[in-house]
C-alpha cells in the first residue's frame, strides 16, 4: 500500500494525519498533485491497483466511498445510522475485494483484464491537461502573495476540468486553509444535483451486481 | 525576469521577453526548462522535436550567444497546454493530454518520485515486484 496525499499545503498539512495514523507503508505528499493528473485520480480517496509487474489491474476508481456523505448534517457532521452502514458494507466489500487480489493475483475476479483495464480508463482530456496547468500557474501564483491571480486561475481550472475535485477543494483550500469544507464545498455539492460527486465503483457488491 | 513551471520544475529565467510570436527564451538558459537545442532539433532526454522545415524563424532568432528559442511555439507544436499570468511573469507549461491518455491506455502504471515525511524520495519502480494498491488522500 502507498498512500498519496495531494496537499498543496506539503508535509507541514499532511504531518498531523501522518503522526497520528504511524503508517508502516510509505506516505507519500504530492504538492503538485502529480499522481492525481498521471492517474486521472480526480478525488479523494480513489484507488488504483498494480500488478507486481507495473501492469494496472483496475484503474483509478472510488475506493469503496459513495455519496451518503451528501446526506450529513452540516453543523454536527452527523450521519444517520443506515448511511454509517452503508459505508461500513462498502469498505468491507471493497477490502475483501482488495485481499482477494492480493491472494490470488490475476485468478482474482477483481484483477481486470488488459481490455477491460483499457476500457474503463478514463483518460484526461485537453481541456483537462489544461485544467492542470492553469491549476499549477495558480498554486506558484497564491504561494507567491498572489491570492486574487490565483483564484482566477483556479476558477479557470475548475471551469476546465469541473469534475476534478481535487483541484476544486486544493482551490478552496487555498482561498480559506482554516475551512476548505466550508459553504462553498456545499454549495457546490448541491449544484451537482443527481450527478455523483463520487463515480460509482463498478465492482460486485457495490454499485454492480 | 520570467518564472516558467514544468514537469522540470520551476525555473527563473533572465533575459527571456515576450511577444505577439510568444515567449522567447535565451537558447543558454534553456536547458533549466529541461530542454536543449540540438542539431536535430529542440530535445528534452531521449526525445527530440524536429523544427518543422521553413518554420525556423518561428522557433529560433538570433546568432551565438544571442540566440533566443520560442518555449511556447514548441508547447503549442507539442499540444502542450500553456497558462500565463496576467502579467507575463510566469508561465505553466504542462504535458499534452494526449501523451498522458495514451501511457494510460498502454495500461503500464506511469511511474512517479514523491517525498514521504522525512524528506525520503520514493518512486513507483522501486515497488516493482510487489503489488501496490496507490490510493489518494487529503486534509482538506
Amino acid at each position: 500500500m502507498i498512500t498519496v496525499a495531494f496537499d498543496s499545503g506539503g508535509a507541514e498539512a499532511v504531518r498531523p494525519w501522518i503522526e497520528l495514523a504511524k503508517p508502516t507503508h510509505p506516505a507519500l505528499i504530492d504538492a503538485e498533485h502529480l499522481v492525481s493528473e498521471l492517474y486521472e485520480m480526480v478525488n479523494v480517496p480513489m484507488a488504483v491497483w498494480i500488478d507486481e509487474t507495473g501492469r494496472i489491474v483496475r484503474p483509478a476508481e472510488p475506493s469503496g466511498s459513495s455519496d451518503g456523505f451528501r446526506q450529513m448534517d452540516r453543523k454536527t457532521f452527523a450521519l444517520a445510522p443506515e448511511i454509517m452502514a452503508e459505508y461500513g458494507r462498502r469498505a468491507q466489500v471493497y477490502k475483501d475485494a482488495l485481499r482477494d487480489w492480493v491472494r490470488r493475483g490475476p485468478a482474482s475476479e477483481f484483477a481486470l483484464s488488459a481490455d477491460e483495464v483499457s476500457a474503463r480508463t478514463r483518460v484526461p482530456s485537453d481541456a483537462d491537461a489544461r485544467a492542470h496547468a492553469s491549476f499549477a500557474l495558480g498554486r506558484h501564483l497564491a504561494q507567491h502573495g498572489r491570492a486574487q491571480e490565483a483564484q482566477a486561475c483556479f476558477a479557470e481550472a475548475v471551469k476546465l476540468a469541473p469534475e476534478n475535485w481535487s483541484i476544486r477543494r486544493q482551490a478552496l483550500w487555498f482561498e480559506s486553509p482554516e475551512a476548505p469544507g466550508g459553504p462553498k464545498f456545499w454549495s457546490a455539492v448541491d449544484a451537482l444535483g443527481a450527478r455523483p460527486y463520487y463515480r460509482p465503483v463498478r465492482m460486485r457488491g457495490l454499485d454492480e451486481s | 525576469m520570467v518564472t516558467i513551471l514544468s514537469s522540470n520544475g520551476t525555473a527563473e529565467i533572465d533575459g527571456a521577453s515576450a511577444d505577439s510570436e510568444g515567449l522567447w527564451v535565451p537558447a543558454r538558459e534553456l536547458p533549466r526548462t529541461g530542454w536543449e537545442l540540438r542539431p536535430e532539433g529542440a530535445c528534452r532526454g531521449d526525445l527530440c522535436v524536429p523544427i518543422p522545415r521553413g518554420r525556423e524563424r518561428e522557433f529560433v532568432r538570433g546568432e551565438a550567444s544571442g540566440r533566443m528559442f520560442n518555449l511556447t511555439a514548441l508547447a503549442e507544436l507539442r499540444a502542450q497546454p500553456v497558462a500565463r499570468s496576467e502579467r507575463g511573469d510566469v508561465y505553466a507549461i504542462g504535458e499534452p493530454g494526449d501523451q498522458r491518455a495514451s501511457v494510460l491506455r498502454g495500461g503500464e502504471a506511469p511511474d512517479f518520485a514523491l517525498p514521504d515525511l522525512a524528506g525520503r524520495t520514493h518512486r513507483l519502480s522501486d515497488y516493482r515486484g510487489q503489488k501496490v494498491f496507490l490510493v489518494s488522500w487529503a486534509s482538506w
